[in-house]
């Protein structure tokens, strides 16, 4: 019997441990396929940020390194830089790239470094149980903003693919969201985008993805994807915010 | 006979990191220590090695783990706070059981502090320096020759143990020229072999995964006790230390670095009048040469600890004297430098009294 459809080997076959209805997994899987689609599994180098996607370095069936939280680009350049021939990517939440990490994703991008970010754009901080996170909507709960957002206090949400869109550096950049087939489609050719970018020795690429956490959300995973269409969306529009191969056409 | 040069202590430390092998540095500005990136850039574009400016010593030290884990020697230098933004990387390095050097030419602290040399980070450097628990394996040297020599010796134990490496200098060392013997066979880096952790890309192999933590209950005690061993063999096998006119001495000054350097001045001074002093000089601040100490002090009544810091060695020298000896201490913080006819009045002042 032909098997037409299977965990891809870019992931390793273990049980994944995220949350019902949580967008890590859909982006893992296109990781996966990914690495082996472009037949780059055996010369990558992948960085596991802290936070629920800590374990990514035991879901991806590749090198691994898990640094210190918001340093991914940093040691993935570290990594690039020591071995060009290696396929470095960095998957990162928005409080590891977006908060703590934020001068290394900003010199990153402004260093054109080769290498390929994976940013998790969930709005909220997962594994520590649900805090405001740098991407957190004006008004939204969080543990830590129990009456939403004020922005008087709290300031407003950093929106990264504008932020990194004003700096003259970055090859590539783009939002994308995980939460309908059509926008999961959008991800997959973004992601290819990106880590063909790198393998062309073009810089740096960052695909934001808009992505579900309904656990710290306090919905359930069917709203949480309407959640992101209604509302998040409307905040973060997808699309590309930079990509120098359509400007050099 | 090998070249001889006149040489800044930082721009020894330069040619001695080339020399070791290593072709990847990432580091940022900061007094006194600048003219070891300033030299580096240019030499490693000589080389084809790798130079990064970074943003942050923080960037500067996770490049390391990147670098390192991808199996390549690296290397940072920075100056004390520096050198505190990089404990957390530091931490997760040894954590990870990756070797790195660190080299930090250390100036007045703390807090902004001044741009004097001084030892004032010498707990930072031996008793871990970030959270949790771990040593970096820690010298001391006090020469412009021993700026050249060390950084290969540090690799060397870095990569024996899988450990990071820590060059404890200062600015006077830094800032100071002085004649170099370039006596190291310059190391081809495509000679070094693949460590067995090294993230190059799985190809005919199992993947590897280089981390710091372990979630599963009792995982990390068994990986940190796993660690003693490992911390146990190297205070065991790797104390280094020099001893000048210890033999017959009756008061033993304990100093390293820059200080040593002073020291030795006034021993001689010293001992041309007749007195019998010694000097031992830790080049391993960690491990620390405890078994000299230990021995020393069945015989000796009295030490002399001379720090450029408020006295951050004496427990050091306590613990390894036993309690059997005198401990007295000379000591200036802040950035000043003794001089040796200042030891000498300290000398005079315990001999005469003791």
């Amino acid at each position: 019997m032909k098997q037409l459809f299977g965990r891809p080997q870019g992931l390793t076959d273990v049980l994944q441990r995220y949350c019902p209805g949580c967008g890590h997994g859909i982006v893992h899987r296109i990781i996966g396929d990914l690495l082996v689609k472009l037949d780059i599994r055996e010369r990558a180098v992948g960085i596991a940020p802290v936070g629920c996607s800590v374990f990514a370095d035991e879901y991806f069936n590749c090198d691994m390194i898990q640094p210190p939280h918001g340093r991914g680009p940093a040691v993935s350049t570290g990594i690039k830089r020591a071995r060009p021939d290696c396929f470095v990517f960095s998957y990162q939440g928005d409080g590891d790239l977006a908060a703590i990490g934020t001068a290394e994703i900003v010199h990153a991008a402004a260093r054109n470094e080769n290498i390929t970010i994976i940013f998790i754009n969930n709005a909220i901080f997962g594994m520590t149980g649900g805090q405001l996170a740098p991407t957190t909507l004006p008004g939204m709960r969080s543990t830590t903003s129990v009456q939403g957002r004020d922005i008087k206090t709290q300031g407003y949400p950093i929106k990264v693919c504008e932020l990194l869109a004003g700096l003259d550096g970055p090859h590539y950049l783009v939002r994308t969201a995980v939460n309908a087939p059509k926008n999961i489609i959008a991800t997959e050719k973004a992601l290819k985008t990106a880590f063909v970018n790198q393998l062309e020795n073009k810089g740096f690429s960052m695909v934001e993805i808009l992505s579900m956490c309904p656990t710290n959300w306090g919905l359930t995973p069917i709203q949480s994807k309407k959640w992101i269409d209604d509302t998040m969306i409307k905040y973060y529009p997808l699309g590309e915010y930079r990509n120098r191969a359509k400007e050099e056409r | 006979m090998p070249e001889r040069k006149l040489m800044y202590g930082n721009h020894a430390i330069v040619e001695g990191v080339i020399a070791a092998g290593c072709r990847f540095f990432a580091g940022y500005p900061i007094t006194p220590q600048n003219e070891i990136p300033e030299f580096m850039s240019i030499r490693m574009n000589e080389i084809g090695g790798v130079f990064i400016q970074t943003e942050s010593e923080i960037a500067a030290i996770n490049m390391l783990f990147g670098a390192a884990a991808a199996g390549k020697r690296a290397m940072t230098s920075s100056s004390s706070p520096g050198i505190s933004l990089m404990q957390e990387g530091i931490s997760y390095i040894a954590g990870a059981d990756i070797p790195v050097l660190v080299v930090n030419v250390i100036r007045g602290g703390p807090g902004l502090g001044n741009i004097a040399p001084a030892q004032s980070d010498y707990y930072q450097g031996t008793k871990g320096g970030g959270h949790g628990d771990y040593f970096t394996i820690t010298l001391a040297p006090n020469s412009v020759q021993e700026l050249y020599e060390f950084p290969k010796l540090a690799f060397e134990l870095a990569e024996k143990y899988r450990n990071p490496a820590l060059i404890l200098a200062d600015g006077l060392l830094g800032q100071m020229m002085e004649p170099v013997e370039f006596t190291q066979a310059p190391v081809d880096p495509d000679t070094l072999r693949e460590p067995p952790y090294a993230l190059s890309g799985c190809k005919g192999r199992e993947r590897r995964v280089v981390r710091s933590y372990d979630l599963k209950p009792g995982k990390l005690e068994e990986m940190n006790w796993q660690r003693l061993k490992k911390y146990q063999k190297i205070q065991e096998t790797e104390q280094r230390f020099e001893a000048t006119a210890c033999d017959d001495a009756e008061l033993v000054i304990i100093a390293y670095g820059t200080c040593a350097r002073v020291c030795d001045a006034a021993v001689r001074i010293a001992r041309a009048k007749g007195q019998k002093i010694g000097l031992l000089r830790p080049i391993t601040l960690w491990p620390f040469p405890n078994k000299i100490m230990s021995e020393m002090s069945k015989r000796i009544k009295n030490f002399l600890v001379v720090e450029m810091n408020m006295g951050q060695m004496i427990d050091d020298v306590k613990l390894a004297t036993e309690c059997r000896s005198k401990i007295h201490f000379h000591g200036r913080p802040g950035g000043g430098v003794p001089t040796p006819p200042e030891i000498y009045e300290k000398i005079k002042t315990i001999m005469g009294g003791a």
